[in-house]
């Protein structure tokens, strides 16, 4: 396997891509092979992850090791090189990422939205699985950006072209927008405003590197090793932290600049809001993880406090806000505001148990919030109504659906046993015993409103079957026949649900990638001390 | 592996106790079958249950009996030997420091606990066949249901903190399902989230308490957190006092203690085989499980947090006083029995935090087989009639001989009445408390045993005798009913006498030793014999209750004409209570419980429902501001007045462009002679 | 040599080109008046190059550009000014504002 050694990431992400150049073949009314051809594609940039895993030596441990390595001169006037890797960290996001592909890809077999077009819609979702899975296994800054800015143009045209049409007030506006449109160029605008910043952060980087190191670099690996040892500090690392804050916050995203979410999601059409929320959410995420903490470490500190306190606010405000809903995908969409909340706030916590809180966390939410997605877009499809007020009594009239929805709704409100929980639970833990040196007034205090919000979000969910599943169906559905869930949808959702039961009792499958990078991460960022917190004295 | 509980016990042994346990060999080895048959159940039931018989219930029955073998083969070794062992498996390791496990303890309390939840269960389940035919979506009942044992086994198995809470919110999901089967009707959709909001909202304090005791301590292991509150650790001790009382805050939610009990009888809403469930081994008796399974901390609590069982003690005793007294005005059987499970819950708080290990449990073993014969009853009753409500029945006791004499069993043994089990386990309770040196909470708790006695007359009067109010012809159970319900009634006449104080049964010991694998190390109190004389007064209020129960609502010629005459509906017993100011004793009950019990009721409903329905209401409130203000107006407000600022600005700014070239080039020109005369005259 | 006096007839014919850009409506006229200015900046480059001689004669090289660049200029603009006679007849500026907002 030498072979693959070294070309097992490139084929991952690149492989989609090529694919969509090859539908570019495919006249436009052969739907069938535009279908098997995607298929055949995302099932082989899969394949190809598994494959990764399959070659991954979990027991290397060190962190800023990375495996499936490759480096080659890109362009050599900045010192920008094609430089990919995998370890512990981006493994389980990068297998998340091809999975939900090809999840979507089988979804998307009989559910086009307006104004159809397969051959368009599939070969934009390729493309942006090329950003995807290139975003979390890229190594450069330079490449990290490109991939990370190349998500954003085959999402912006999904909500703008296959978007929700109805029209859409806006306050402040005389004139009335149509929904897709304005949720996409507030999706596009938002990141982007992010990304100009982030991109200035990381050309500060760059630049300072000359300095520090004599050598100007955007290499992940090396700036990891400088700023671990303490290279960047002062207004400078402020200035920087805060330019990469900004461009992650937008995606995660983060309370104040979440408004982007609601829109863009509800405005999305299903495919669409699956890989929004399963994927393109964790990429704000990971950049934290991958690129401020590890290179910044003593101002990702610092600002720490500041982020626990948002990510709670994000909390507790998007379950609030979800409480007000009448669109069921809308409080869906804001149900991924509270969640990444607590993704955020074990991050914050700059612990080895936060930050695996926050990635099995991640890996949590993508599953769960990407089948509520689909299956709000297949009731959508059936009922052509989202408002929860006209709904009821589905379970009488789609049994199967109805089941299923009630399970991911509890899976949602991080119910112990399913795979939210862990996330969850582990991020308050974490908040209870932050890295030394942070207050522990205020992360406690988040621990306290954080487990308040899982309240909230029990009480949001349960309210939202109450309107959705249970009661008498409306009458206006009388005489009305439903399909329950047809085969496309089962094959798309069941391993869904698999993972998420595997995962809530075997957490392990996600621990053994990710603890001992994100130890070493720890160790490395602030010192062997740091993971040392919680004493060891463990059963057995 | 014998893990932690058995470092507990070599602590017992450092203390000079001697400790007899086996490990259980391959019955304990194996005991984690018991944890996952109802699982399958489950998964069995959704895929094939439509198309059996009796609609899965097999299924459910099969399973259960399966665990219950293992539960009696354990039960019988710990009998005989003591069994002290637990099996884990490591799901997931952070760093190297913090370690998940899953897996079961088999000890002296998890067997009970086990054998109590598969024996009562499977009744029910046998049960319920015969309840449920005929009913909607029976499928989903006995899939819920298996679920639901499935759940409260995990519970009760759990090794560590974090087991625990799985199956501590997994039987609260269950109980959502049960409670709001009937799901058609929304009322019984909003009981089904009421049940699940409370104990959610208890279960923050389980889950912050299980965070702030396993990461100061650094395992979630129960046996490691007992080691270390009977050493009286000190890193544990710093946390004990928030960490305990956040923990008895997660076990007042499930265990329905005042004045979270507010769930409980709205979930009564459920079909009645699930209270019985839920009320005897399950759910419910997960608070008080939970309270034992980490009893040394609170047995330690003085030393190690100061201040704070008085609370605990407090909250049980106002419980199983108040809570007990609601069961006086209730018209619907069901609740009258749920107060009632609510007050006897207060028994077994009060008794664990008072400290008498034993005598919460065993109240709580004997407890579980009367009240599930009572609801079993109640259901079987409720079956014939069609109604809930009491005020429907009467008579009965032609019509139904078995669940008569099988119900009065059931409450003569809850009222307390020497020899069946509720007398001794109570008489327990009553002994520790004096024991301990509550002695008001003693008196309280006797004073709690006069009311037992007293509403439980008034339920068996009003239901069995007198004249049949109801409609049609009201006939005796199928034999599928009136099964468990003998098989229910033995135990309920007959266990009280395997823990009498000083009596020891030949070869198999008694409960208390059975328990005392874990228990020696504690040192909690057992009477060294029957103190007579408390058992006397205990006895005495309970035959007081009864007698001036029967008085009140017997079917005498005296009281039906009294009731005729004043013509006063059955649903207002209070009211008709005035007559009997006449009479001395009864006008003083009358006078006293009558007016505290409706002021309680009021309370119940006013105030803390109240509360209840304003937070949610609140909260709701809170979230459209959150939303539509806040969020609207607010956070995206900005957002979206910037872009309308830009906009506007860019609508004015564009009727410059009018599509003349020579307007365009006159402003170049004037802007190239500007800088000809800056340049040339100013710079 | 006395630079001014071309410095003043180019002046003059610079200002004449940019009254006839301003002031005229027929876009054949308007291109003429560039035409003007332009043949003003060669006469301030050839001026400029005869008072400080440079070995490359860097002013005539670039007065030759423009001429190239105005006779460029010319031939597409008299070809769009002749599409726009034929499709609308007239070769006014004033009918011409297709392009306002």
């Amino acid at each position: 396997m030498e072979w693959f050694e070294t070309w097992g990431l490139t084929i991952t992400v690149f492989l989609p891509v090529v694919g969509a150049v090859l539908l570019g073949f495919i006249k436009r009314d052969n739907e069938d092979a535009l279908k098997r051809t995607a298929l055949v594609v995302s099932l082989a940039a899969f394949a190809a992850s598994v494959l990764v895993v399959a070659g991954f030596d979990f027991g290397a441990s060190q962190y800023n090791t990375y495996q499936f390595e490759v480096s080659e001169t890109w362009i050599g006037a900045i010192n920008a090189n094609y430089h990919i890797g995998v370890d512990g960290i981006s493994l389980p996001l990068l297998v998340l990422s091809t999975f939900v592909m090809v999840l979507a890809v089988i979804y998307s077999w009989n559910h086009w939205e307006e104004p159809k077009n397969p051959k368009a819609f599939l070969i934009l979702m390729l493309i942006l699985a090329t950003g995807m899975n290139g975003t979390f296994v890229a190594l450069d800054l330079v490449l990290f950006f490109i991939f990370f800015e190349i998500v954003l143009l085959p999402m912006y045209f999904m909500i703008g072209i296959w978007g929700d049409k109805s029209p859409r007030k806006v306050p402040g506006f005389s004139k009335v927008f149509e929904t897709r449109l304005y949720a996409s160029i507030k999706f596009f605008l938002f990141t982007l405003f992010g990304s100009a910043f982030m991109l200035l952060g990381f050309l500060a980087l760059y630049f300072e590197s000359g300095d520090v190191a004599g050598e100007r670099t955007f290499d992940i690996v090396q700036l990891t090793e400088l700023g671990s040892a303490g290279a960047f500090t002062g207004t400078f690392a402020f200035l920087v932290f805060g330019a990469m804050f900004l461009g992650f916050a937008v995606k995660v995203p983060m309370w104040p600049l979440h408004t982007w979410l609601p829109d863009a999601h509800t405005a999305a059409p299903t495919v669409g809001s699956v890989l929004l929320a399963a994927i393109l959410l964790k990429l704000g995420s990971y950049g934290f993880i991958r690129i401020s903490l590890p290179i910044l470490p003593e101002e990702a500190a610092s600002w720490a406090p500041f982020i626990a306190i948002l990510s709670v606010i994000g909390i507790i405000y998007g379950s609030l806000a979800c409480l007000a809903q009448s669109d069921m995908k809308r409080l869906i969409a804001f149900s991924s505001v509270g969640h990444m909340g607590f993704v955020m706030l074990g991050i914050s916590t700059m612990t080895d148990v936060g930050i695996n809180a926050a990635i099995i966390g991640m890996v949590a939410h993508g599953l769960i919030t990407g089948l509520l997605f689909f299956l709000a877009g297949s009731m959508h499809h059936r009922y052509h109504t989202r408002e929860m007020a006209r709904l009821g009594g589905n379970i009488k009239l789609m049994p199967v659906m109805g089941g299923i929805l009630a399970f991911t709704a509890m899976a949602s409100l991080g119910l112990p046993g399913l795979a939210g929980f862990w996330g969850e639970f582990m991020a308050l833990v974490s908040a209870y015993n932050p890295l030394d040196g942070l207050s522990l007034g205020v992360f406690r205090t988040a621990m306290v409103l954080g487990a308040i919000g899982t309240v909230l979000t029990a009480g949001y969910m349960l309210w939202m079957l109450q309107r959705v599943n249970l009661g008498e169906p409306k009458e206006e559905w009388e005489g009305h026949e439903f399909k329950d869930v047809d085969r496309f949808e089962m094959t798309a959702w069941v391993p869904l649900i698999i993972l998420i039961v595997i995962i809530g009792f075997y957490p392990r499958i996600v621990f053994d990638s990710t603890t001992d990078a994100v130890t070493s991460l720890v160790d490395m960022a602030f010192g062997s001390d740091a993971t040392a917190s919680i004493s060891s004295i463990t059963g057995g | 592996m014998r893990g932690f509980l058995y470092d507990l016990a070599i602590l017992a042994v450092d203390e000079g106790k001697a400790i007899e346990a086996g490990d259980g060999g391959f019955w304990a080895d194996t005991a984690g079958i018991m944890l996952i048959t109802p699982f399958i159940a489950f998964l069995a039931i959704l895929a094939v249950g439509k198309k059996l018989k009796h609609n899965g219930g097999e299924i459910a029955v099969a399973a259960l009996a399966i665990n219950l073998l293992w539960a009696s083969v354990l039960f019988v070794m710990n009998m005989t030997g003591g069994v002290l062992t637990e099996t884990t498996f490591e799901i997931a390791r952070i760093g190297s420091d913090l370690v998940f496990e899953l897996g079961w303890a088999v000890d002296g309390l998890s067997i009970m606990m086990y054998f109590l939840v598969n024996f009562v269960g499977l009744l029910v389940f046998i049960y319920a066949i015969g309840y449920m035919k005929g009913d909607v979506r029976v499928h989903w009942f006995f899939a819920a249901f298996s679920l639901f044992a499935g759940a409260m086994l995990i519970l009760v198995g759990a090794p560590n903190l974090v087991q625990l809470i799985i199956g501590w919110e997994g039987v609260g999901l269950a109980s959502y399902f049960l409670i709001g089967f009937y799901w058609d009707d929304l009322d019984n959709v909003k009981a089904g989230n009421k049940a699940f909001m409370t104990n959610k909202v208890a279960d923050v304090g389980l889950i912050l308490g299980a965070i702030i005791l396993g990461v100061s301590i650094g395992t979630f292991d129960f046996g490691e957190l007992s080691k270390l509150a009977a050493e009286h650790d000190e890193a544990l001790g710093a946390v004990a006092l928030v960490g305990g009382l956040l923990l008895f805050f997660g076990a007042m939610g499930k265990s329905a203690q005042f004045p979270l009990h507010i769930w409980l009888p709205d979930a009564m809403a459920g079909p009645t085989p699930v209270s019985a469930l839920m009320h005897a081994a399950t759910m419910v008796t997960a608070g008080i499980y939970l309270m034992a399974r980490t009893f040394p901390l609170f047995q330690n609590f003085d030393d190690l947090a100061g201040d704070g069982r008085m609370w605990m003690v407090a909250i049980g005793t106002i419980t199983l006083f108040a809570i007990g007294l609601l069961a006086l005005v209730a018209d619907d059987i069901k609740k009258v029995l749920a107060y009632s499970t609510v007050s006897q819950l207060g028994y077994m708080m009060t008794a664990v935090a008072a400290g008498g290990y034993t005598a919460g449990l065993f109240h709580l073993f004997t407890h579980a087989f009367f009240k599930a014969l009572l609801f079993l009853g109640a259901g079987s009753v409720i079956h014939a009639v069609h109604s809930n409500n009491m005020s429907d029945m009467g008579g009965l006791r032609k019509y139904m001989p078995t669940t008569y004499w099988t119900f009065v069993v059931g409450s003569l043994a809850l009222a307390g009445i020497i020899p069946l089990a509720g007398f001794w386990s109570k008489d327990e309770i009553l002994a520790t408390l004096g024991h301990e040196g509550f002695t008001l909470v003693m008196w309280i708790a006797i004073a709690g045993a006069f009311v037992t006695a007293f509403y439980m007359t008034r339920a068996v009067a009003l239901t069995f005798h007198g004249e049949y109010k109801g409609h049609g012809e009201p006939h005796e159970s199928p034999p599928i009913m009136t099964g468990p319900l003998v098989a229910l009634a033995i135990p309920s006449m007959l266990f009280g006498f395997l823990n009498v104080p000083g009596l020891s049964l030949p070869g198999i010991g008694n409960f208390t030793e059975w328990l005392g694998v874990r228990v020696v190390a504690m040192g909690d109190y057992h009477p060294e014999s029957v103190d007579w004389g408390l058992a006397a007064i205990g006895l005495a209020a309970a035959l007081l209750g009864i007698a001036l129960g029967w008085r009140l609502w017997g079917p005498d010629k005296d009281t039906q004409a009294a009731r005729d005459r004043f013509n006063v509906p059955v649903l207002y017993p209070l009211l008709r209570r005035k007559y009997y100011i006449d009479d001395a004793a009864l006008g003083i009950v009358g006078a006293t419980t009558g007016p505290i019990a409706r002021f309680i009721d009021w309370t119940n409903t006013y105030i803390f429902d109240g509360i209840v329905n304003a937070v949610g209401g609140m909260t709701k409130w809170l979230g459209g501001i959150t939303y539509n203000f806040l969020d609207q107006l607010g956070v995206d407000g900005v957002f979206n007045g910037l872009s309308a600022a830009a906009d506007s600005a860019g609508s004015s700014v564009r009727k410059l462009q009018t599509g003349r070239v020579q307007q365009y080039a006159s402003g170049f020109v004037a802007g190239a002679l500007i800088l000809v005369v800056l340049f040339v005259f100013v710079i | 040599m006395v630079v001014s006096q071309f410095l003043v007839l180019a002046a003059a014919l610079f200002a004449m080109g940019v009254y006839g850009l301003l002031i005229r409506r027929n876009i054949v006229l308007i291109l003429l008046s560039v035409e003007l200015m332009l043949n003003a900046v060669n006469i301030n480059l050839v001026a400029f190059e005869s008072m400080i001689v440079t070995t490359e004669a860097l002013g005539q090289v670039f007065a030759i550009f423009v001429i190239t660049v105005a006779a460029a200029e010319v031939g597409v603009g008299l070809a769009i000014v002749l599409m726009i006679f034929r499709n609308r007849q007239s070769a006014n500026v004033d009918e011409l504002d297709l392009m306002r907002y």
